[in-house]
């Protein structure tokens, strides 16, 4: 919560960007505190990770690291918005259940399905990754579909305007020197990789599963590219590849769903796609999963290769 | 009652710091900043509700009878996505902006605007 | 293959945008697009047809029961939706090709192609789904989409117009996110028929009035009501003349649907109207947007520009409908979502045509245009006429539906304000008029021809549907009010 003061206040980004990133850890202490511990292994790699990995980028693509506050005006109208949204929230909680009771209706109405049948109908131990691949499935069906719409977002806004003359030429990256890193680094990537894949499969019985993978296997290619140069990375993944390998994944996802319709039941129905109900959710959510993880890992790859890419264009505009 | 609640007090404050400094600054990278905080407060009112006394994180397990509730950790994973997509394709935004009017500062961005036209 | 409609409809487009990437050549991914689309408006026209005759269809994602799963529920007034959004969708798409000719390089179209099919699925999406929550996920499908579309634009402005929506929208969408949350809260449901029968045993409490009012800021900011409108405009100009197109026709149409649902459905005609002073509100807020964005309209210099305002005002409407709280208006609401996208279809679509010849729609730079593009400038002042909402067009009969309702709550100065508001409209379509065929051409408007084919034919597609469904109006009122009197629970 101080946190979140002193970020407001501050003209520092660079500092402001640390404090979010401090600022999502702590939720994601929190998220365990609350027994929410999927929710806060994504929170901590993604609030804390990715968000600011890529806040900072922003910073040093603009080059700038200190806020112009206007001096003229001060925000009363801000601030009365927020104090009038506030005290409307303050006083919805009013009537809201008491806080951590197990009688309310959050507890009491949808959910003792999942925990009590969940069991017996899925066959996974992580009701979490039951509730998100099957029950609600569709969501996260939707939200690999966002993850798809934003990294083609990404690369229209800045994955063009690259020359030959550029793409060819090798850039060496920061850290290339470095022979100590460099060495340590590349000892370091097929455990992260294998870490990935662990994440990626162990996701029925603990935490984890394609979301978090995703991310983990991306953050792995990504300290490549940070060792040997993005140019020599990119060489590997090409552009056209990654992007298509994130529609693969949505098309993963969305196949398995065909797939089950054809085979007689509804879209997303898992329960159909082998002759034993639990078996099939078994092989439906390991696909579907692992079309999650597609997405995320070459999405995350497609926005940090075009932040950083972009970095190399502006620094070759300059010289 | 008053303790009860005060857990999702504190989350409302946080969730009105995060929705000020997207309302009240003009740095472009500032106001993406507070909209991560204004979402990530919300996830933690909805994670705050699905939270038993005494239960654990809802991996089934033998002997153990009370869980949390796993939809809105459900929920949250989902809308935890959706925000980190939004900002990096504001992020990207924010440097085509830069690249564009050599600004991230509102009023700037306003001013050139106006000019323009 | 019917009984998967409601699915398909939705997913045809969603699978296909990741596919339209493989597409080497623009040409052949938007011939690709242009079959999707069309697939997506057979599925979503057969399925109205199905629920004409057997009523509301239910389809569950996954097999698992709604409190549980998610469903998909379609009855009348989504099924129109989904029509109207799949209909707007496939004739616009029909003039992307030549549009994208002058507006975006060509490397960019694949992706534009593939935005274009996730922003409709989202759309889709949000008018499908039985489910709270992936109201939420789909709605941030499409606004994430629409973001990168606009800022596709070629002037700077586009990227700051869009980073503008970006804020706006996130703020609009985590406020509805706050809402969801706090009817969850009360109710341990998200599905949208549970909620509606799990809540009236809560209405009385603070934590269900607060949900409601956060869920209908965040829609209102989403469906740009005045004074929430203020991204809109920028966003409508600087975006490339297709998407102007496709927003316009289709998106703040989905955001109306979603109110009335939430509105109707979820919290009840007796919640909504009796214990919260919503009506007066939006009246109030209804007709303040339709004066005062009709008003900025007249002194626009930027022909989309104006239509933008233009379209803030025509929401203002929608929202004058269903405030007012009876069927007739409520039937007006809906009759004009479906003609308003009519009438801002080809209104867009004709400046679409003027962009690709003249490369900008600055109204003082128009002098002549009715000689050298008489096609376009017909269809541009056919449009004007039913945006006016004169007799013969499908403007004048959600005007008439809207009046009637206003009349039969009595209120006679409401109906004066709003017969009004349509004579602002007259001003500022008729400053186009006068430039366009009264000014002899300048040197830019005299070099130009007739718009391509490709854009001219959706365009006269929609504007000989303003003047159709203005004559025989039999089938969109019998649906319209068919569905208005279901939201009212009046049995037909």
């Amino acid at each position: 919560m101080i946190t979140a003061f002193v970020i407001s206040r501050s003209t520092d980004l660079l500092a402001s960007i640390m404090l979010t990133g401090i600022f999502s850890l702590l939720s994601a202490v929190f998220f365990v505190l609350m027994d929410a511990v999927d929710v806060a292994f994504t929170e901590a790699a993604v609030g804390a990770g990715i968000s600011t990995i890529l806040m900072l980028a922003t910073t040093s693509l603009i080059g700038q690291h200190y806020e112009r506050r206007p001096t003229r005006h001060i925000p009363v109208y801000a601030l009365i918005v927020v104090v009038v949204t506030g005290s409307l929230l303050v006083y919805g909680t009013m009537d809201m259940p008491v806080f951590g009771n197990v009688d309310t209706p959050v507890q009491q109405h949808v959910a003792p399905r999942y925990l009590n049948q969940s069991g017996d109908e899925i066959g996974i131990p992580n009701v979490v990754t039951s509730v998100l691949a099957s029950y609600r499935g569709f969501d996260t069906f939707g939200e690999t579909v966002v993850i798809f719409t934003a990294g083609l977002g990404v690369l229209t806004l800045l994955g063009f305007r690259r020359t030959e003359h550029q793409k060819n030429k090798n850039v060496i990256a920061a850290m290339y020197p470095h022979k100590i890193l460099r060495v340590i680094g590349s000892l370091l990537i097929p455990p992260i990789m294998l870490f990935a894949l662990y994440v990626q499969f162990h996701g029925d019985f603990g935490p984890g599963g394609g979301f978090q993978a995703g991310v983990i296997f991306a953050v792995a290619i990504i300290l490549h590219s940070m060792l040997f140069g993005l140019a020599k990375t990119r060489r590997i993944f090409k552009d056209r590849s990654i992007y298509l390998a994130a529609g693969a994944g949505v098309l993963l996802y969305g196949g398995v769903g065909i797939v089950s319709m054809l085979k007689g039941g509804d879209f997303l129905d898992y329960s159909v796609l082998l002759s034993n109900a639990v078996s099939g959710q078994h092989i439906g959510i390991l696909l579907v999963e692992l079309g999650v993880g597609l997405t995320v890992a070459t999405v995350m790859l497609i926005i940090y290769f075009n932040f950083s890419g972009r970095a190399d264009h502006q620094h070759e505009d300059k010289t | 009652m008053l303790v009860s609640l005060f857990n999702y007090w504190i989350v409302i404050v946080l969730m009105m710091m995060g929705f000020y400094i997207v309302i009240s600054h003009s740095n472009l990278i500032k106001k993406l900043l507070g909209l991560s905080i204004f979402q990530a407060s919300v996830f933690i009112m909805y994670i705050s509700m699905g939270k038993v006394e005494g239960g654990t994180a809802p991996i089934l397990e033998e002997g153990i009878k009370t869980y949390s509730n796993p939809l809105p950790h459900v929920l949250i994973l989902t809308a935890i996505v959706v925000g980190i997509a939004t900002v990096a394709l504001g992020l990207a935004l924010v440097v085509r902006i830069h690249e564009a009017y050599g600004t991230i500062e509102e009023n700037e961005i306003q001013e050139k605007d106006n000019k323009s036209c | 293959m019917l009984a998967h409609a409601p699915a398909l409809t939705v997913l045809v487009p969603l699978l296909a945008a990741p596919l339209s990437l493989v597409f080497v050549k623009s040409r052949h991914c938007w011939i690709f697009c242009l079959l999707v689309t069309c697939a997506s408006l057979v599925l979503s026209s057969l399925m109205l047809g199905q629920i004409l005759d057997t009523g509301t269809i239910i389809y569950t994602m996954g097999g698992w029961p709604a409190p549980w799963g998610i469903e998909y529920r379609v009855d009348l007034l989504n099924g129109f939706v989904l029509l109207l959004v799949s209909l707007l969708g496939f004739i616009v798409m029909m003039a992307a090709d030549s549009s994208l000719e002058k507006e975006i390089d060509t490397d960019k179209r694949k992706f534009f192609y593939s935005s274009y099919l996730l922003c409709l699925t989202g759309m889709l999406g949000i008018t499908a789904t039985g489910d709270a929550f992936n109201v939420f996920v789909f709605l941030e499908i499409s606004s994430l989409s629409t973001y990168t579309l606009i800022a596709m634009g070629k002037d700077r402005k586009a990227l700051w117009a869009s980073y503008q929506y970006l804020i706006m929208g996130t703020i609009g969408a985590t406020f509805i996110l706050i809402g969801i949350g706090l009817m969850y809260a009360m109710t341990g449901t998200l599905n949208m028929h549970d909620l509606s029968i799990r809540l009236p045993e809560v209405e009385n409490t603070r934590t269900v009035f607060t949900a409601f009012a956060f869920f209908m800021v965040g829609v209102c900011l989403k469906l740009a009501l005045f004074p929430l409108h203020l991204w809109l405009p920028n966003a409508y100009t600087y975006a490339p003349s297709i998407v102007s197109a496709l927003i316009a026709a289709t998106a703040t149409k989905v955001a109306v649907y979603v109110m009335l649902r939430f509105v109707f459905t979820i919290f009840g005609i007796e919640f909504s109207f009796e214990h919260m002073p919503l009506q007066e509100v939006l009246i109030a807020l209804g007709v303040a947007g339709v004066l005062t964005s009709s008003i900025i309209a007249i002194y626009q210099t930027n022909l989309k520009r104006l239509a933008a305002y233009s379209s803030v005002a025509q929401v203002g409407y929608m929202i004058i409908g269903f405030a007012i709280g009876n069927v007739t208006g409520l039937t007006a609401t809906i009759l004009h979502l479906f003609n308003h996208a009519l009438m801002k279809g080809a209104l867009f679509l004709a400046m679409a045509g003027i962009m690709y010849r003249l490369g900008h729609v600055e109204i003082k730079n128009l002098q002549g245009l009715g000689r050298t593009m008489p096609l376009t400038m017909a269809a541009f002042v056919v449009g004007g006429l039913s945006l006016i909402g004169v007799p013969l067009t499908v403007g004048f009969v959600s005007k008439w539906y809207l009046v009637l309702g206003i009349i039969e709550q009595g209120w006679w100065l409401l109906a004066v304000l709003v017969l009004f508001g349509s004579l602002l409209a007259l001003i500022y379509i008729w400053r186009v008029i006068e430039i366009a065929y009264f000014s002899p051409p300048n040197a830019s408007t005299s070099q130009v021809s007739e718009a391509p084919a490709m854009i001219l034919i959706p365009t006269w597609i929609l504007v000989l549907g303003n003047i159709y469904f203005g004559i025989d109006t039999d089938l969109t009122v019998g649906i319209t009010s068919l569905a208005a009197q279901s939201l009212f629970g009046v049995s037909p």
